[in-house]
């Protein structure tokens, strides 16, 4: 690889490819057409290494977790084009494969070779998520999915674009599969912007600095951040931690889903070991190997935060998932709720980064999604979805309480206007506030969740909710207490009906009038609660943040108990 | 309209920063105007005012307008020393402001609070509701309204907010509640959310109207105490203030709308750069501030500011109210530099401040980028700018080698070369932002550099980005003074639309932009201003049924309004921005952006003509600097005393009372008939 770049140059190219991911990230969130891509930036832009896929740079303004997935994704692009003599100039591969290519069928990848005179240098990726690929429930969120095809349409790796000429034979199918065409067909467009953007802002970078120097900056820019990675787990006390969480059920079945986790720390070496987790369920709480490791390198990145987004970061850890395993999912295995199961991976890194050293971790955060849809016909005949995430707490930590309503780990994204909904769809918002006593106590207690309630202005309409936390509440660590559970119900004229699995549930039947509400747990306590200052509990109480019996319960009142 | 010689007198912009107020003077008839540079009083900014204004000596009684340039606002927001408010929301709703978009402080780390503006022990709900087609579902009870102003006031508040849903579709409700409290209310700081901004988006539109009623009595106050004092040394003039979008607002305007004035300051340091940059001739510009802890960019596409309608003055603080489009990052004078540790040196955003200040002001350790500047020679520490003490070279030394140096193995010099190089990456990467990723073509573009600090950086900004050239007026450090003196005055307006284009009628439209047109330049008119000219701008914003974003396109001409003139102003702005166009999908027009100007009578650019002699006469000997790997003596000379149409090559230095000018080597600097330094690229 010869010399070494001096690290001047280095910083100033690490800065521009990340300034060339926020570029390609603002292109596609501004043209695209459905609002979980343009308002809650379910999406990611990154640039990965021409033969093993591996992350090279990921912008700071998309979603999170894409920043690991996405180098399964490149992988499987790369040998899909093996497969046919190597990838060409002005191809774009496509395709929603979760399995090796990570996260669910919602997610799109868009996959661009980057040649330099004939030589392939990197991977551009584009990925959003689209609002509805075919299954049996508009927008996939299907609880009751035992089987892959019940959830979408798979597309596997296909030539969106050859030699630089779009094929509108597979534009036509992407469109096809969706309940949503003129939405699919918008954002891929938005994401051909992208990549487009991506292109020639690499062609500039290669103008200036040529192909040598830029392989070099990558390499060295994964060395750094596997140094910096080292460095953090060199800081963790050595020894093994474990830790467990639980998924409420699967949809489908009963019973609660462990995740366990031992985590050794030896050196500056990181061992993440899930063989104690369960095994693959019926239910779509599944996840691919691939999505678990995202989700490793999102909690670990949450935890370090100075480790830049690249594969480096993951170098010193190895991550041990047994085949067969909830967390390495194959074909057909369902994996659309893969959203409640990262954040459950991410829940039991913290409690396990707690045991080592509490100053480097925090509570846990609401730890669901709270995919809500409720979908109807207009008086035209049309259908209409309303499909929307809530928010929730964030976990009590050293520096202080958990944020109030917050997203999750796993995402950036913002929650859409109750103005911009009850303008589109016949549904008027009752109550959209702060829920009292919802955040885990502790010295710094959890972060408050919510608590919504949807009334339904159309004659009927059906309500579909995927979501988590119902039966086993967010964790708190370091003797911080769990916070409150995820409460859904739905008030329609046969009476009030609580979901029998808790937290998911398929086609509702509403009434105009009827009552959808949600009422999301806080974040997890950090510290024992004895331990909160009395100034920190009066204000809570002046505010309304908590009531006066839930601090006789859990802080013995407002002087500690005296 | 034109303006009358008898309107023209003293025009006094003044500029209150956060380290310095800046002073620039103008007396109309004759073109003589004088500049001035006072410390600011960090605990009262009218203090630095009235300093300011005593420095240029002139008579209070003599000046005909004073124009203001602020950031006394977003202090008090930043620091939360704005006044206890309340606000009246709808039932259910009254945790809007707390819990924003569902958004958190960074992408990565999940730590942090956000402490609303109005805490939740002063938000009370009435019974009320408007539906989003502006169908009231049920009134509002004013005295319910009236018990809950009563309670506010019990809780001490000072101002009170009054923000209901969709008040945007229909105000029916907002105004009557806001009624009921103006009549119990002790003063005039009560606010109504659609007044302040008629847009759907509750959080925005809240956020907005809370943040104004906080300021009212603050940016109230401070001009209150300002307005005394003029008025007791003699001031009958006019006082106005510069707002975010650059225009001008009258003093009492800006009392009832402080929230417009939120980024004042900044704005009316691009507001200078627009008529310096449109005087030289130059209709693409990306102007530059850069002085002690932040650097500023904004964008003059063909002739024209560009602005954005929403800026968040720190997390969850959130303003939307069209304003210059502003990129902001931690990098100035005083931004330290620090290696990390995965080997990596970093430059900012965390700032010495002028408290302890650099490591060459002899009480800091950590090295800054002056620091650098001055290990390498290319700041004068025996004069620095400003008319500080002497600096401290060897402290800088030690400092640069010590925390930068050792960890990377380099010495002083290759050190601080590294510093600077590191701090004009991010710099650039700023102006990257707001320009190549715009789609705007580099080398169109001249940097305008003003602020003490940017014109050292110009030379190496436009090698990494691939501007142009980079323009360096004759007063960098006075610039957003001169922008309070140049600064027209500007009305805004937005309205909600939310309309297919086909479903477009033209007579209706054609309404709607005739009154928008007729509130709009009847608040510039109450101005009571000479005018040069007067214009009215409508910008539609519109995107594809289904998008959430918009495109601005320009409104085409009343007799040509026209679903199809629209739609085909639209095809065009959106083919600008993305390349192409979608097929078989309507389009809508959301919102009517209104913007009327006043154009204040040209500045005569004359004034500024250089006044030196030759080019010997400004030589002011040698400096040692380092560059190229070696010590080399390089010339100086007093930038002010050059001569019209002079040229100098790099490397050199051109020294005046408030900046330092670097010519690198490579470049050529030359002197314009306004006194301005361009330097181009060789």
């Amino acid at each position: 690889m010869g010399r070494l770049l001096d690290p001047v140059t280095l910083a100033v190219l690490g800065g521009r490819l990340e300034q060339l991911m926020d570029e390609m990230d603002a292109t596609l969130f501004r043209s695209a057409f459905n609002p979980i891509i343009a308002e809650a930036h379910d999406a990611s832009h990154g640039i990965y290494h021409a033969t093993t896929g591996a992350t090279l740079a990921q912008g700071a303004s998309g979603l999170p977790v894409f920043a690991g997935s996405m180098a399964g994704a490149a992988a499987l692009a790369i040998d899909a084009a093996a497969a046919e003599g190597g990838p060409e100039e002005g191809d774009i591969w496509i395709f929603n494969d979760p399995y090796r290519g990570g996260t669910h069928l919602n997610d799109m990848k868009l996959l661009r070779p980057f040649f330099c005179d004939g030589d392939l240098l990197c991977w551009l990726a584009s990925v959003g998520h689209y609002t509805d690929v075919g299954g049996a429930v508009p927008g996939n969120y299907n609880p009751s999915a035992t089987e892959s095809p019940q959830e979408g349409v798979l597309i596997p790796p296909m030539k969106l674009q050859e030699r630089g000429r779009l094929r509108s034979d597979v534009v036509n199918l992407v469109c096809a599969i969706s309940r949503m065409p003129i939405n699919a067909y918008g954002d891929l467009q938005a994401q051909l912007n992208a990549l487009e953007l991506g292109d020639r802002r690499m062609r500039e970078l290669l103008g200036e600095y040529g192909a040598g120097t830029l392989s070099t900056a990558f390499g060295e820019l994964t060395g750094r951040a596997s140094r910096l990675m080292r460095a953090n787990v060199a800081s963790l006390p050595d020894g093994t931690y474990s830790s467990e969480d639980f998924l409420d059920n699967d949809g489908s079945g009963a019973g609660a889903i462990p995740v366990r986790l031992e985590m050794s720390v030896s050196g500056d070496r990181l061992t993440l070991d899930f063989s104690r987790t369960s095994g693959a369920v019926a239910g779509p709480v599944n996840i691919s190997e691939t999505t678990a490791r995202a989700a490793c390198y999102v909690a670990l990145k949450h935890l370090f935060t100075d480790v830049p987004a690249n594969s480096g970061c993951l170098d010193p850890v190895e991550v041990i998932i047994p085949a067969g395993s909830l967390l390495n999912a194959t074909w057909p295995r369902p994996v659309g709720g893969y959203t409640e199961t990262i954040l459950r991976v991410i829940d039991v890194i913290f409690q396990a980064v707690a045991l080592a050293d509490p100053e480097r971790s925090m509570g846990c955060a609401y730890g669901t999604i709270n995919a809500l849809s409720i979908a109807g016909r207009r008086d035209d005949g049309s259908r209409w979805v309303m499909f929307t995430f809530y928010g929730g707490g964030l976990g009590g930590n050293p520096d202080g309480d958990g944020l109030n309503h917050g997203n999750a780990p796993l995402s950036t994204a913002t929650i859409p206007p109750v103005e911009i909904l009850e303008a589109a769809y016949p549904i008027r918002y009752t109550r959209w506030a702060l829920r009292a006593d919802s955040g885990g106590p502790g010295r710094h207690r959890g972060g408050l969740g919510a608590s919504y309630e949807i009334e339904l202005l159309a004659k009927e309409a059906e309500a579909f909710a995927f979501a988590d936390r119902g039966v086993f509440p967010p964790p708190g660590v370091h003797g911080g207490r769990p916070a409150a559970l995820n409460e859904i119900a739905f008030a329609t004229p046969e009476g009030t009906l609580i979901p029998p699995m808790a937290s998911k549930i398929t086609g509702v039947k509403l009434a105009a009038g009827s009552r959808v509400s949600i009422s999301s747990p806080g974040g997890g306590g950090y510290g024992e609660a004895s331990q909160r200052s009395p100034a920190a509990l009066e204000r809570d109480l002046a505010l309304g943040y908590l009531t006066a019996a839930h601090v006789r319960e859990h802080y013995g009142g407002v002087n500690g108990g005296d | 309209m034109s303006s009358r010689s008898s309107d023209r007198g003293i025009v006094v912009g003044v500029d209150v920063g956060g380290t310095f107020t800046d002073i620039f003077a103008l007396d109309e008839r004759t073109g003589e105007f004088r500049t001035a540079k006072v410390p600011s009083s960090r605990f009262s900014e009218a203090e630095g005012f009235l300093a300011g204004l005593a420095e240029i000596a002139l008579d209070l009684g003599e000046l005909t307008t004073i124009v203001h340039g602020t950031t006394v606002g977003t202090n008090a927001l930043l620091e939360r020393r704005a006044a206890a408010t309340g606000l009246i929301t709808t039932k259910g709703f009254r945790d809007v402001l707390e819990m924003r978009r569902r958004d958190r402080p960074g992408t990565w780390g999940l730590r942090g609070e956000f402490e609303p503006i109005i805490p939740r022990d002063r938000r009370l709900e009435v019974s009320e509701r408007v539906l989003a087609d502006g169908s009231v579902l049920a009134s509002v009870d004013p005295d319910e309204v009236r018990r809950c102003a009563r309670t506010l006031l019990e809780k001490g508040a000072q101002a009170c907010c009054v923000a209901f849903l969709h008040s945007y579709a229909n105000p029916v409700n907002e105004q009557i509640a806001a009624e009921a409290v103006r009549e119990i209310w002790p003063n005039e700081h009560v606010t109504a959310s659609a007044d302040i901004l008629p847009e759907i988006r509750e959080f925005e539109r809240t956020s907005t109207a809370a943040l104004n009623a906080c300021l009212q009595p603050v940016v109230g106050g401070y001009l209150a105490r300002i307005e005394e004092a003029l008025a007791i040394r003699g001031f009958t003039g006019s006082f106005f203030l510069v707002q975010s979008n650059g225009g001008m607002l009258s003093a009492g305007a800006a009392r009832s709308l402080p929230v417009r004035t939120a980024l004042s300051g900044p704005a009316a340091g691009v507001t200078a750069c627009s008529h310096i940059a449109a005087a030289a001739g130059l209709r693409d510009v990306v102007t530059c501030d850069m002085g002690g802890t932040s650097f500023d960019v904004a964008v003059i596409a063909d002739g024209r500011t560009v602005t954005s309608g929403q800026a968040s003055i720190d997390f969850g603080l959130v303003i939307r109210t069209p304003m210059i489009e502003m990129t902001t990052i931690g990098a100035g004078g005083g931004s330290i530099a620090r290696v990390d540790a995965g080997g990596l040196l970093r430059v900012g955003p965390s700032s010495a401040g002028s408290v302890p200040g650099p490591a060459c002001y002899g009480v800091g350790k950590h090295p800054t980028v002056t620091d650098a500047h001055l290990v390498l020679g290319r700041i004068n520490g025996d004069a620095p700018i400003g008319g500080l003490d002497p600096l401290d070279t060897n402290a800088a030394r030690q400092a640069v080698i010590s925390e930068v140096g050792d960890p990377l193995g380099l010495d002083a010099e290759a050190s601080a070369e590294a510093i600077i190089e590191v701090a004009t990456s991010s710099m650039a990467g700023a102006i990257r932002l707001v320009s190549i990723e715009r789609g705007l073509n580099p080398s169109r573009f001249t940097m305008v550099s003003f602020g003490g600090a940017g014109a050292l950086h110009a030379c190496k900004l436009v090698q990494a980005t691939g501007l142009r050239s980079a323009l360096i007026p004759p007063h960098p450090g006075v610039g957003s003074a001169f922008g309070c003196v140049t600064a027209d005055i500007r009305h805004d307006l937005v309205q909600t639309v939310n309309l297919n284009t086909t479903d477009i009628n033209p007579e209706e439209l054609r309404e709607l932009l005739l009154s928008a047109e007729r509130r709009t330049v009847q608040f510039v008119a109450e101005a009571g201003l000479a005018l040069a000219d007067l214009t009215v701008r409508h910008e539609f914003h519109m995107a594809y049924e289904g998008q959430t974003h918009t495109v601005k396109v320009d409104a085409p001409s009343y007799e040509e309004i026209s679903p199809e003139s629209v739609e085909a102003a639209f095809d065009l702005a959106y083919t600008s921005s993305y390349g192409r166009l979608l097929e078989g999908i309507p389009v809508r027009l959301e919102s009517v952006r209104t913007a009327s100007t006043g154009r204040r009578p040209g500045f005569d650019f004359g004034l500024f003509a250089p006044r030196g002699v030759s080019v010997g006469d400004a030589r002011r000997g040698r400096r040692d600097m380092y560059f190229d790997g070696r010590w080399q003596e390089v010339p100086v000379y007093s930038r002010l005393d050059l001569p019209d149409r002079a040229e100098i090559e790099g490397p050199a230095i051109l020294e005046q009372h408030d900046a330092t000018t670097m010519v690198e080597e490579g470049f050529t600097a030359r002197v314009d008939n306004y006194a301005n330094v361009i330097l181009e690229p060789l």
